[in-house]
């Protein structure tokens, strides 16, 4: 068996809220064999400054490619926009030499210089790639079979597909594919791969909240119980923004949003506790009892 | 339903006045790393129809902001609040029958936008941040100590000193003072 041995690069939105997402896939991760190591030197991946200065931006990117390059390891990200980023600022810096050649200016300020030699995915891509169905299925231990939930990827792991391309962005196949080998039922809903508007909550929290919202008013027409999220900004739309959007438009949803790493290792036999599943905001409870599993009761418990 | 932050419109019936158009704006944009397409759209309005934010927006519509940096209308589309709600999902961009980066022509937009002295304030935070911490939130430190708490190994602390050259060289510190003091 080849050995899946990845950077892993958590970002600033996982360590700074969504610390479940981080948990569980530390889990998971022991489970399939995988061994992630730290970077202690990483920086933002730049996209949230890329409205500010491209520049700054494809630097900071670079930077974090180029230290990977020392330690002659790829990249794993679990955020799709860090992924999405430094994905894509190394394909353009392995084939636009003009754009190389500005960046290795700035580089060259710091002491470092961008060489292109190693690969950036996120978890979902090297999942598929990397670690293989045959292998996930094998860790299963407690199928979910008795469990429909609906899925939201999100938007920078299939777009633009001239840099992501693991997957048809039109018909997407694979996160699906994967949830499914959890044993859960993924159900198919109204505009499935539509944009949860989370990029611009920040300017304008109106429409993230209404796009939010009409993807759960199509995911509980299916009845799914609950929705998958591979990206912690779409995980904080459909989780903390969730009683805010019940409020907004005095509607009930309750509908959980778990990481997917949350329920592959509910799969593994992991126990909700060792997942953070505590941690959510819209609780799991009704997932849980649907797979007859308990949780500890946390004080911040609604 | 009504949004909390209305964007500017930008009025249709507003007439176009020669002396607001800059010919050789569409020039500027398109030199722009990614922006380069934007000489080649030949205004489908896919872009429009297939976004996720015009669909929820008044004011916000991707084939219009590229039309209008075409025509040169350089103060208009700089001083918009719409630049700032692209959620940059890229189904236009994959949906673009002419191959434009509708995306990148408002990265560019925004960043020349910036330069201008215009940015929301959620950009001026997550740069400063990115300034003092190498990172664009800035992690408390009761999540510090709960992740020690929970196990987890500590957090990358990034080389202040590298952030604060490369800032210096790609121009970024200056965007970033420049912003502040005008709004002090």
């Amino acid at each position: 068996m080849t050995e899946v041995r990845y950077l892993l690069f958590l970002g600033c939105v996982i360590p700074y809220r969504i610390t479940s997402y981080e948990i569980s896939t530390r889990k998971v991760a022991e489970k399939l064999g995988m061994e992630l190591v730290e970077m202690p030197d990483f920086n933002c991946c730049g996209l949230p400054i890329d409205s500010v200065s491209h520049d700054m931006m494809l630097a900071l990117a670079a930077r974090n490619l180029c230290l990977a390059e020392q330690q002659n390891l790829n990249i794993m990200t679990l955020c799709p926009g860090c992924g999405g980023t430094l994905l894509k600022v190394n394909e353009k810096l392995k084939h636009d030499k003009v754009l190389k050649q500005k960046v290795n200016g700035y580089l060259k300020e710091i002491g470092l210089e961008f060489k292109g030699t190693i690969k950036v995915k996120h978890i979902v891509q090297v999942l598929l790639e990397d670690v293989g169905f045959e292998k996930i299925k094998e860790t299963i231990q407690r199928p979910l079979t008795s469990l429909k939930v609906a899925e939201h990827e999100g938007c920078h792991v299939l777009r633009p597909k001239k840099y992501l391309g693991f997957d048809d962005p039109e018909d997407p196949m694979v996160f699906k594919k994967l949830i499914e080998l959890t044993g859960a039922e993924c159900l198919d809903y109204e505009d499935e791969t539509a944009c949860c508007g989370a990029p611009i909550i920040g300017v304008n929290d109106m429409i993230p909240l209404q796009l939010t919202r009409e993807k759960l008013v199509h995911i509980r027409e299916v009845g799914a119980q609950a929705v998958i999220t591979v990206c912690p900004f779409c995980h904080m739309m459909f989780d903390i923004n969730q009683p805010r959007i019940e409020r907004v438009f005095n509607e009930k949803f309750g509908i959980p949003a778990l990481h997917y790493t949350q329920l592959l290792g509910l799969a593994m036999g992991i126990s909700p506790d060792e997942l953070a599943l505590d941690q959510l905001r819209v609780k799991a409870s009704k997932v849980l009892e649907v797979l007859s599993l308990t949780q500890k009761a946390t004080p911040l418990q609604k | 339903m009504p949004e909390k932050t209305q964007p500017k419109v930008t009025k249709q019936v507003k007439v176009i006045k020669a002396n607001e158009i800059d010919p050789r704006f569409k020039y500027e944009v398109s030199k722009v790393p990614g922006a380069k397409k934007i000489m080649i759209c030949f205004q489908c309005g896919t872009c429009t129809a297939d976004c996720p934010i015009a669909r929820f927006s008044d004011s916000y519509r991707p084939r219009k902001l590229m039309r209008m940096t075409q025509l040169g209308l350089k103060d208009r589309v700089l001083s918009s609040d719409n630049i700032w709600l692209c959620a940059a999902c890229f189904t236009c961009v994959d949906h673009c029958p002419q191959d434009v980066e509708i995306s990148s022509v408002l990265r560019a937009l925004r960043n020349m936008a910036v330069k201008e002295g215009v940015m929301p304030v959620v950009f001026r935070d997550l740069s400063s941040n990115i300034l003092k911490t190498g990172y664009a939130y800035v992690i408390p430190a009761l999540r510090l100590r709960k992740r020690e708490e929970q196990g987890l190994p500590p957090l990358p602390k990034a080389s202040l000193e590298s952030i604060a050259k490369l800032s210096e060289v790609t121009g970024f510190s200056e965007l970033v003072k420049k912003k502040k003091e005008e709004s002090e």
